[in-house]
């Protein structure tokens, strides 16, 4: 009898520790994830406009159909990131995500307080990396500081009603997100947006 | 022999018992850290990275972005007042006021965090869009067949949750009652 509860204590005991364990391990281990979803259908460093809410054709579930979305998927590998992202007429609203799903950073139009959103950003080694003086001049520029090198940024256009879709999503086709690599900045400089 | 047969039971009850409450907790979600308002749950911290790890399992598994917290706050529910799960087949409001946010917009999904198929294309309203009262609150009427005023309709499905998301919202880890945040009532008005 003693017996068989010792199994069974020790079988619960060593059963909340599977739990735990298996709860920690999840994001590591998941693969439909938004992110991992994301990462097939996005390229990296760019802006790529997801196809509007529908039924049968959703990248991820949960999406507000009353938005335009737009992802740019990041690597800072190479180099921080710039990011400016017009403002449309409803709201506007540019969310920050690591390459597991956490939600670190989320700034919308209003508390950007101008008509672009411009930002920069990059991991913390990158942010010490930047030289002093450059931070001061830099005054009213906006750094992210991002926790792991890969992650997502989502870009979102409410359109009030669904009349305004296409204006939202001609304002996010607008934004753009490349790495800020000094050299290859200059020589891309013609192509200037807006 | 004896002493293997018991080893090999204790592994199989801490798997079964590990594996299970992985799963319940992760599927039906867990209380921490959760707003309940009427029939309205939020999870305030999840578009932080202070998100506890149950929240976090759940966003995983379910493959869906949660809102930053500097964006909004999205309240969800699958059940009304008298705690009836949300069925297309009844006849359910939704009505009252919102609390305050520069936009909300609220929408109808399956249990997967799908848009359900209708042929008016609505899946859910804006703040903008609505039609309201004199005094600024409102009525949505969720049906399978078309109804007055603001009509969302549900196609039928079986059960169904209905998304409220705040934008640029004071709500949040801050907010504990319905003083603070006035959420709207779902209530069943018929059931054929």
């Amino acid at each position: 009898m003693i017996r068989w509860l010792a199994i069974l204590l020790a079988g619960l005991l060593l059963g909340g520790l599977v739990h735990l364990v298996s709860i920690l391990a999840l994001p590591r281990i998941a693969s439909q994830d938004a992110y991992s979803r994301l990462e097939r259908l996005t390229p990296v460093n760019a802006v790529k406009a997801l196809p509007s809410a529908d039924p049968n054709n959703a990248p991820i579930p949960f999406l507000d159909p009353a938005f335009a979305t737009a992802i740019c998927r990041y690597d800072l590998s190479t180099g921080p990131i710039k990011l400016t992202v017009p403002v449309s007429q409803a709201y506007t609203s540019v969310s920050f995500y690591t390459d597991s799903d956490i939600a670190y950073y989320a700034i919308n139009d209003r508390s950007a307080g101008r008509k672009v959103i411009e930002l920069d950003l990059m991991t913390e080694e990158q942010h010490a990396a930047l030289p002093e003086d450059e931070e001061i001049t830099a005054a009213d520029r906006l750094i992210v500081d991002s926790p792991t090198t890969e992650g997502l940024i989502v870009l979102k256009a409410l359109a009030s009603d669904p009349g305004l879709m296409a204006h939202a999503q001609a304002t996010l086709a607008a934004a753009t997100c490349k790495v800020q690599t000094e050299a290859p900045a200059k020589a891309d400089a013609p192509r200037a947006q807006r | 022999m004896r002493l293997i047969l018991s080893a090999l039971l204790i592994l199989i009850i801490a798997t079964a018992v590990g594996l299970g409450a992985t799963w319940t907790t992760v599927t039906r979600g867990t209380d921490f850290g959760t707003l309940t308002i009427g029939a309205w749950t939020a999870r305030p911290r999840i578009g932080t990275p202070e998100a506890n790890p149950y929240a976090r399992a759940s966003v995983i598994r379910s493959g869906q972005l949660p809102l930053g917290t500097g964006d909004g706050i999205a309240f969800i529910a699958n059940a009304d007042d008298n705690r009836q799960p949300l069925d297309g087949r009844c006849d359910i409001s939704v009505s009252g006021v919102t609390p305050p946010a520069r936009f909300w917009t609220l929408t109808l999904y399956d249990n997967k965090g799908h848009l359900v198929a209708n042929a008016l294309q609505r899946y859910g309203f804006t703040s903008e869009e609505i039609v309201r009262n004199a005094d600024g609150s409102f009525v949505i009427r969720l049906a399978a067949r078309a109804r007055s005023g603001n009509w969302l309709p549900t196609g039928g499905i079986e059960r169904y949750q209905l998304m409220l998301r705040l934008y640029d919202t004071p709500v949040g880890i801050g907010t504990r009652t319905q003083r603070d945040a006035p959420m709207p009532t779902i209530t069943r008005t018929g059931c054929p």
